[in-house]
């Protein structure tokens, strides 16, 4: 199951660099949406996949039980997730805008700014 | 001890408090100056406390390291938050004026407060995680800052720079994944000894991190091939936000760069991929200067010239890659009178182009002139300020410029040296094309598009927190010693990692109980 998910993250930068490449703004924003994807899996993948029990304390010991499941990913990927949303729909919003100045979708139009 | 919470804290308060007064311009304009003042005032505290005592941290809800998320002062880090405060404090001064009602309505100041937090976060931080946190709060807020205008320009600059750095931000939060499930730790000093464990058992594992790491903060630091979100975006907001961007966004790539390569990567790791990073730096230094010698628009070709400072300030990082103590202490030394140099510098010349506007309504060089004999004070303050940033003696360019020449000479870098040297020469021949557009040839008798027919006299209030900064800067190259000595004090600590960890007290066998690389592939067997 690691190598299948490590493989499909992989994927998933793959298509996110090939989306970025294109010259349409929609597929911009596909692009930044599978990268952060793909991010957040590397960080969810990181304490591996295990069927562990909870990290809890029980009652009368003084540490949760030694097999005990790594939570701290999944406040790590949590918090990149919430990141990854507020950014992306950032730039969603920005390639409307976008879109509505330049009345197209294509990049090379937006020449304007450059040298 | 709070001093290293201040920083942050205060400026993001001060942020909810402009948002609270949304209605009201006066009150946020009332609320951002005390706010920054209160940057200013934690940050210089801060400055003195770390150069007496060497390191000032706290630990964040009373967790030990590595537990909970420590806030680590040392000298360096110190220093990039007084900057960041000095700066914030006279653009906020000078944004009383050159924002507008509208911009203060949809939050200007809020956004330039919980920048200046983020700033302030990122160089405080001791921990990676949190590090990448910092980075996303200043880039949300640099995302808005830039497209507030509203315009196709600042929508197409914005649309470049959130991209690109979204690529970056992804790479590093990649790279923290992979770190976290090598190292199974993100504190950074913890990290020094994980690292080292990492290294002996994995060395290619060790680079590829290492590599990947460099990768996405050289595109936050705008680093060559990475750099095409900065002159694409720097010249679209107004004069203000230019001139915290160009004091700021780069500087927090460089100073990421500079913590991870000193704190976290062991330098068997390190050097290869900071000889790739010295290369980097001076093509940098040169595609920067080529890239302003065909613009005629003072704040494209201000934005040209900051990837080509960033050139010279990541290459005294380059030389990490040294194996001689001296040299590397040199470089580091270099790096921070250079990023004090080039973060006061710039903005400085952001701000002059920020008074053009004004007075002139453009800031194309082509349809204005005759400033020199028009606004001779305005002259003279640009004058002092591109010298300095051309890098003629006495000027704060002038020892930033040395400090890195130096430490190349003594590195034995020849062809750095040179392209330092090219770029330098080719820079002095921009500002003199500033100077000859804007300031010594007549003002052109009929110019179609000229945005403004009469010249617009410049308030007093206006100019003075530009002139205070020249007035800074001058200063620092008259009397260079206290931040030459400062930046050496600070060099050294940050070559010595052990003294870090132990400031920050991490326990020693941390990273050697259940921290073995095999652990999420061993663990599989278990479903």
């Amino acid at each position: 199951m690691f190598v299948v998910l490590a493989i499909v993250t992989g994927a998933l930068f793959t298509c996110g660099f090939y989306l970025l490449m294109q010259r349409s703004l929609t597929k911009l924003i596909l692009g930044l949406l599978l990268l952060s994807h793909a991010a957040n899996l590397a960080v969810f993948l990181s304490a591996g996949l295990t069927r562990s029990p909870a990290p809890l304390v029980e009652l009368g010991e003084s540490a949760p039980p030694a097999d005990a499941a790594d939570p701290l990913p999944q406040a790590l990927v949590l918090t990149a997730i919430v990141i990854g949303f507020a950014v992306v729909s950032f730039a969603a919003v920005l390639v409307r805008r976008m879109g509505e100045a330049l009345s197209s979708d294509d990049l090379d139009l937006m020449r304007r700014s450059d040298t | 001890m709070l001093l290293p919470i201040l920083p942050i804290v205060i400026p993001m308060f001060a942020a909810a408090a402009a948002m609270l007064a949304w209605r009201s311009v006066a009150w946020q304009r009332g609320v951002a100056v005390a706010g920054m003042g209160g940057l200013l005032a934690s940050a210089l505290a801060l400055l003195f406390t770390v150069d007496r005592e060497g390191f000032v941290l706290v630990q964040v809800g009373s967790w030990p390291a590595p537990f909970g998320i420590t806030l680590v002062a040392d000298r360096f880090s110190a220093i990039m938050v007084t900057l960041a405060a000095v700066m914030g404090f006279l653009v906020c001064l000078f944004s009383l004026h050159e924002a507008n009602r509208r911009d203060v309505h949809r939050g200007f100041f809020a956004l330039l407060l919980v920048l200046l937090s983020g700033v302030s976060g990122a160089f405080l931080t001791g921990d990676l995680f949190n590090l990448y946190v910092w980075f996303e709060v200043l880039l949300i807020s640099s995302f808005v800052l830039l497209s507030l205008g509203g315009g196709r320009l600042q929508l197409e600059g914005a649309m470049k720079y959130v991209a690109l750095n979204l690529v970056g931000s992804m790479l590093f939060l990649t790279g923290t994944g992979v770190l976290y499930g090598v190292a199974h730790t993100l504190n950074m000093a913890d990290l020094h000894g994980a690292m080292q464990e990492v290294q002996r058992q994995n060395p290619t594992l060790a680079l590829a991190l290492a590599a990947v790491f460099a990768t996405a903060f050289s595109l936050k630091a705008a680093v060559f091939p990475l750099f095409f979100w900065l002159p694409a975006s720097y010249h679209v907001p107004s004069s203000g936000v230019c001139a915290v961007f160009a004091a700021m966004l780069t500087k927090v790539g460089v100073y990421a760069l500079v913590r991870t390569f000193t704190v976290v990567f062991p330098e068997a790791a390190a050097g290869p991929v900071m000889t790739a990073v010295l290369i980097a730096a001076a093509v940098t230094m040169v595609s920067g200067v080529l890239g302003a010698v065909t613009q005629y628009e003072m704040k494209r070709i201000l934005a040209w010239h900051s990837v080509s400072q960033v050139g010279y300030i990541v290459a005294g990082v380059g030389l990490l890659a040294s194996p001689n103590e001296d040299v590397r202490t040199l470089g580091l030394a270099a790096t921070i009178v250079f990023l004090v140099h080039h973060g006061t510098i710039k903005p400085a010349l952001f701000l002059v182009a920020g008074l053009i506007n004004r007075r002139e309504g453009t800031t194309e060089l082509k349809p204005i002139g005759g400033l020199a004999g028009a606004a001779p004070w305005l002259a003279a303050l640009f004058l002092l300020s591109a010298l300095s940033l051309a890098g003629l003696p006495p000027s704060s360019g002038f020892w930033a410029k040395f400090a890195v020449l130096k430490a190349l000479v003594v590195a034995q870098e020849w062809w750095v040296l040179a392209a330092a040297l090219a770029a330098g020469l080719l820079t002095l021949m921009s500002m003199m094309k500033i100077w000859n557009e804007a300031f010594w040839k007549n003002r052109p008798e009929k110019a179609e598009d000229y945005a403004a027919s009469e010249a617009r006299p410049i308030p007093k209030s206006f100019a003075a927190p530009l002139v205070v900064l020249v007035i800074l800067v001058t200063l620092i190259g008259l009397w260079p010693q206290p931040l030459l000595g400062y930046a050496d004090r600070a060099a050294e600590q940050l070559l010595d990692p052990d003294a870090y960890v132990e400031a920050v007290g991490v326990p020693r066998d941390t990273f050697t109980t259940g921290a073995t690389m095999e652990a999420p592939l061993a663990k599989e067997g278990v479903e």
